[in-house]
Formats: C-alpha cells, structure tokens, sequence
C-alpha cells in the first residue's frame, strides 16, 4: 500500500513541479486529448491499487476466463489467424478466378461478398436489382451460380465466410448442395455465415422479413447446424457495420453485445440448450486509427462476452464463453482523397486488430473509398497482414499490450460503459424493442453527426483532407463492373428455369410456404430441398415475403 | 421563401450515413429538408419531390449503381414536366463517372471529404 501511496506522492510533485513548469513555456499541442469515442486521455497512466488481485480477477491467463488477454493460450505462437479478404463482383465466373488469385497469393479463407440484389432476396431479372447486379459482390441467382463459384475449390479444405443476412438461410442450403455435388459431407464444411439480422436493421439496411420471422430463420439456423453443420459458425454477430454507421468504439462493443445477447435469447426461448449453439456464435469488429482504443476494445468485448455467458446464461462448456471474431479495417476512415494514405492507416488498424487478438482479418484497399478493389491494391492489403504475421515481431508473445497502465485502464473503461449501455437496453425490453423505439439508431447518428461536425470544424485530423491536403489528379485504373452483366445473368437465369423440373419445383415451393405458416416447423430442411431443386434465391425469397411480410424502416434524423 | 430539398438514396445501398449527415446539416442550416430512407426507385423518388414541392433532390449511392439510377431521376423528372427541380448527387462516384453525369442533366457531384459549406454554396448559386 505504502507503494502506492508513494507513486501518487510522487506523481503529484511531478505534476506540480516539472509538468507545470514545462507546460507555461511549452503548452501542450491540445487543452483536452480525446480518444476516437471522444474519451479524455490522461497524460500518464500509473499502475491501479491491488494490482496482482486486479490481475487476477481481470485479466487472467490466455486461454482461461476471462479471456481478456486472449482465446487460446499460446495465441499467435501456435497459428496465425486467418486472412480472409472479403471479396467478389460480377458473375459466379469472375468472382471464382477472383478467389483461386487471392488464395494463389497466400490467402487462407474465403469471404464472399454477394451483390445487393442477392442480400435482399431478388433474383437478377426483378425491377428493383436494376443497376446493381454483380456491384458489390457477386450474382447468385441459383445453385447453378453456387456451382460455378466454388468450381474447383475444395470445400473440405477452405473455410468459406459468407457475408449474407436476410436470406441466409438459402444460401447456406446452396453451398451444402455444393458441397454434396462435391462428394464434401456436412460435418467438414466449414465457415461462417453472417446471419445477424438485428444489425440490418440499425446499421446496414439489407433486411427483408419483420424481426419476428427473422429470428426464427436464424434459430432455425442455429438447430440445423447444430446437428448438420458442425463445424461452421451459424452467426457472425457484427458490430462492423455499427461502427460504419458512425458509433463510436465503445458503442460498437455494446450494441454488437446486445444483439449477441437476443439472440441467446430467441434460442433459449426456441427450446436449445445454451451449450449446444454457444460455441458456434462468432463476432465482427471494426478496427479504426485509434491504435490503443481499438486494442483495449477488443480486449473489453472479450472479457465482457465471457461474463454474460457465464454469469446470465450460465453456460457450462468454456467454449460456449469465447469471444471469436473477425475484423476488418474500417471502411468510413478511408479517404477518397491521396488514396495511398489508405495502406498507412490498413496498417495501424491491422495492428490493432491483431494486437488485440483476432482470429481472422480482412484488410481494405487503397482505393476502397473510390470504387471495388483492383487486384493491384488487394495485393497490398493482403502483404500489409502478411507483414505484420511474419515481420514485425508483435505476434511472438500473446497479448504484447497487456498490463500497460494506459491499455488496462482503456480496457476497464469500455467495459464498463459498455456494460451501462446493455443495462439500458435491457430496461427498454431487450434490442428489437429498442431498435423499435428508435434508441440505437439516434445513438449511432448522434454519434455519426458529432464526428462529421468535428471534422468540418477541424477538432479532428484527417489527414489528405482537412490538414496536408494537396491538388490531385484523378485516380486511373479503377475497377468498373460491366453494366452489361446484368442481361447476361438474366438469361444464365433463364437456362436454368427452362432446364429444370418446374413441377418439383412448384411443390418444393408449396412445402416450404406450408412450413413457414406453420411457427413450429424448422424451415432449413425445405429450403435445402428446394435449392436442390434449382428454385431461385428470388422465388424461395418471394414465397417468405407473402408469408412474412416485409420490414420497413423506422427513420431516424 | 426556404428552399426545400429532398435527400434521397435509389436502389438498394443501406449505407445511409453520408445522407442522413448531410440532410440534418442542410435542415441545420436552415432549408426545409424531407428524407426518403433507404431503397427508392426513380420513380418514387421523383414522386416524393413533386408532391413535396421540393426545388433540390440530392441522391446518394455508394453501391455503384450511380451511372444508371441518377440519369434515371433526371428523365422522369423530364417526362413529368419537372425538370425544374435541380438534381445533385453524392457517394462512392469515380471522377472519371463525372463528366457523363453532368451530360445526363446532374447539376453537382460530391464524394466523401466534402465540407458543408460546398454543398451550401451549390444551393445558393444554383437557383
């Protein structure tokens, strides 16, 4: 105790003495320095009271509750994590050379990134897929496409992530029929589907169905894989898109948490057992410039995840208790403006990303904020992860921020509020009731509004654009998706009705809307047999809408 | 009078961030601004601006689909004997897109890193 006495005496007469007088000849270059979720920053961190029963109770060993310091316990020494660029455009054949280019070039996952239309359940040909087809990611119209997209890459052996959520369900179906055309059982695929719909709701807009209907999609998910799909993530609970949307870190933690925890509970109430699903659940973080804030986030989360799981829904298994999750660079902070800039600031949020201990990361490219990636720039985005793996050393030991005074005080600071943030959620009714009443929304544009305004005003740099910012020539050599794709597609699409067997067709359809009238059937088996079948993402999309109905947005300004 | 505008995002991007920053700055400065949300058609949004009685649309899209909705607002507009209504956009647009914009009858395009105040002077000297 006397120690810390001591240090504060000392601390003090050195605040007193040399800070002051350094400062009336020297001010310092801010009155007030903030993180990026506008904390204050303290000029020193000193070590807190106690700090071996802090250590402890809150950091503990890798590998071992609360899992602040990591999931595994040797970390990176024992593997890297998976690189995994989030990827696609145009046909099922463009993107598919795509994949085998980034896997030629070291990477280790796939990512599928479907067009517009495909996340919201319109085949190619519908009115509203005008303009879009094949934009931002590719064209799935039916499993013929699936086929063409995986041609030649082994399912048994690459994980695939697919960032799809309202229609999930029909695009898990289509890659297990992959799969079997493959000769690839269920148990050995593995990846992730997206499947987080309350998000889409908040943060992102691609949703299709009310929230009612959409968690029992996403429970039925949950007690297919269980089952079925042992081995693959049947949710990645984003906070990514959140983050997008202009919340700040400790906001991203919180509401990404909240969603995780409704969801827990839609499976409890539809019957599974905690330990069953738990440990497949994974997350999605963003990773932005502030280096230190988005390590100790990460180490927040972690920690915080641990606790609701054992302490509110008392899982058993330690897997059930781990916070796993992807990241990937933050979008919004690239700037359209020196466009080079960009592979500095991918290479600081990848550090954060692994030094906060990821288990997987996609990094942007330079020219993200101007157009889809050319292969050119994926290149650099994929080294920069490489680099870090392999040259900068912070993946020899686990944890390597771990007990800096500033990092364990950032760390404590956003679990907490994170934890205030989910305590009041919970008083609203839970995160569809809140969503409802429009809280996360106004919280996330408030937030979004703040940043924008400090920007124009210059309280924040951003560097190339409102400090050092130079005459440019255009950017050349952007990547442009041709408009004529989308006819091609239709008629691809138009093949596959005419070849199919349009009776079978009909009645997997008929099934499959039987199901859905019915609360209590699980409606993964119907979908399943229905892609088999050759039905379109579009039809099988179409039959949920009649019965469903469509969620419509409440604005907020 | 205030000027009135419309904030509006066609097709299916949910990326509403620039949007809705842009139409609460707009009502901040001080014009009558009304938002559609996300996944407008063309037809929609020009639907909206003529019972609005609006004299801007600003249309916002990050997906890519700009070089075929935009010019799309413009024409029905024409069809509909609106054409007075000025028509300016924003996103994720190359510079090399902008030219053929501006000759489908978009009067401005600003991208990410604009201030306000460029907007602000658009609307003043464009009516």
């Amino acid at each position: 105790m006397s120690s810390n006495r001591e240090i504060e005496e000392k601390h003090q007469k050195w605040e007193n003495n040399l800070v002051d007088k350094t400062i009336k000849k020297f001010p310092e270059r801010q009155k007030e320095f903030l993180s990026g979720s506008s904390e204050s920053i303290e000029r020193l961190y000193l070590p807190p009271e106690n700090e071996t029963d802090k250590y402890v109770k809150d950091l503990g060993f890798p590998g071992e509750f609360p899992f602040t310091r990591g999931i595994q316990p040797t970390m990176f020494r024992g593997r890297l994590w998976t690189m995994r660029q989030y990827a696609g455009f145009g046909t099922a054949e463009e993107s598919n050379k795509r994949y085998k280019f980034l896997l030629s070039q070291g990477q280790t996952g796939l990512s599928i990134a479907f067009d517009l239309p495909t996340q919201i359940g319109y085949d190619s040909d519908h009115p509203m897929s005008e303009g879009e087809v094949g934009k931002v990611g590719v064209a799935i119209d039916s499993l013929k496409d699936m086929e063409i997209l995986f041609d030649g890459i082994p399912l048994d052996k690459v994980s695939t992530s697919m960032t799809i959520n309202a229609p999930a369900s029909v695009l898990l179906a289509m890659y297990i029929a992959v799969g079997e055309k493959q000769g690839v059982s269920r148990d050995k695929l593995q990846g992730t589907i997206q499947n987080d719909i309350l998000k889409e709701y908040v943060a992102r807009g691609t949703y299709i169905f009310p929230p009612e209907p959409s968690m029992r999609l996403i429970t039925n998910i949950f007690r297919y894989c269980s089952k079925e799909l042992t081995n693959f993530n049947t949710i990645s609970i984003s906070g990514y898109h959140i983050r997008e949307a202009g919340s700040t870190a400790v906001q991203e933690v919180a509401f990404t948490l909240a969603n995780g925890i409704e969801y827990v509970k839609a499976a409890l109430k539809a019957g599974l057992d905690v330990d069953s699903f738990a440990g497949r659940l994974s997350f999605f973080f963003n990773s932005h410039n502030d280096l230190f804030e988005e390590v100790a986030k990460f180490r927040a989360a972690r920690r915080l995840w641990a606790k609701i799981m054992r302490d509110k829904f008392h899982a058993k298994q330690s897997k059930s208790l781990l916070l796993r999750f992807h990241t990937q660079t933050g979008g919004s902070t690239l700037t359209a403006q020196q466009p080079d800039n960009n592979i500095v600031r991918v290479a600081i949020q990848t550090l954060a990303a692994v030094l906060g201990g990821t288990q997987s990361l996609h990094t942007n490219s330079k020219d993200e904020a101007l157009a889809l990636p050319t292969e050119e720039s994926v290149r650099i985005a994929l080294r920069t992860q490489q680099i870090v793996a392999y040259e900068s050393g912070v993946t020899n030991t686990i944890d390597p921020l771990g007990g800096s005074f500033f990092v364990e005080a950032l760390t404590d600071s956003i679990e907490n509020k994170a934890k205030e943030y989910i305590d009041k959620i919970e008083a609203l009714g839970g995160m569809i009731s809140a969503i409802e009443k429009g809280y996360i929304q106004k919280e996330i544009q408030d937030s979004a509004y703040k940043y924008q305004k400090d920007v124009e005003t210059d309280q924040r740099v951003v560097v190339g654009v409102n400090k050092f910012a130079v005459e440019e020539a255009p950017p050349k050599g952007l990547l442009r998706v041709d408009p004529k794709l989308r006819e091609i597609q239709i008629k691809k699409t138009n093949e596959v009705k005419k070849n199919r067997d349009n009776a079978k067709v009909q009645k997997s359809l008929e099934t499959l809307e039987n199901a859905a009238k019915n609360e209590n059937t699980d409606l993964m088996p119907p979908i399943v047999d229905a892609v088999k079948e050759y039905a379109t993402l579009g039809e099988i999309c179409l039959v949920l809408r009649k019965v469903f109905g469509e969620y419509n947005e409440n604005i907020v300004l | 009078m205030k000027k009135r505008i419309l904030i509006a995002k066609p097709g299916l991007d949910g990326h509403d961030r620039g949007a809705k920053y842009v139409a609460r700055a707009l009502k901040d400065a001080g014009y009558e601004v009304i938002y559609t949300g996300i996944r407008q058609t063309p037809e929609s949004i020009v639907n909206t601006a003529i019972q609005e009685d609006v004299n801007f649309i600003g249309l916002s899209l990050l997906s890519g689909a700009h070089n075929e909705l935009f010019p799309l607002v413009v024409e029905i507009l024409k069809q509909k004997g609106s054409d007075d209504i000025i028509v300016f956009g924003g996103g994720v647009i190359p510079t090399e897109d902008f030219d053929f914009l501006k000759s489908k009858g978009i009067k401005a395009i600003f991208t990410p890193g604009t201030k306000m105040q460029e907007i602000i002077d658009f609307i003043e000297n464009a009516s």
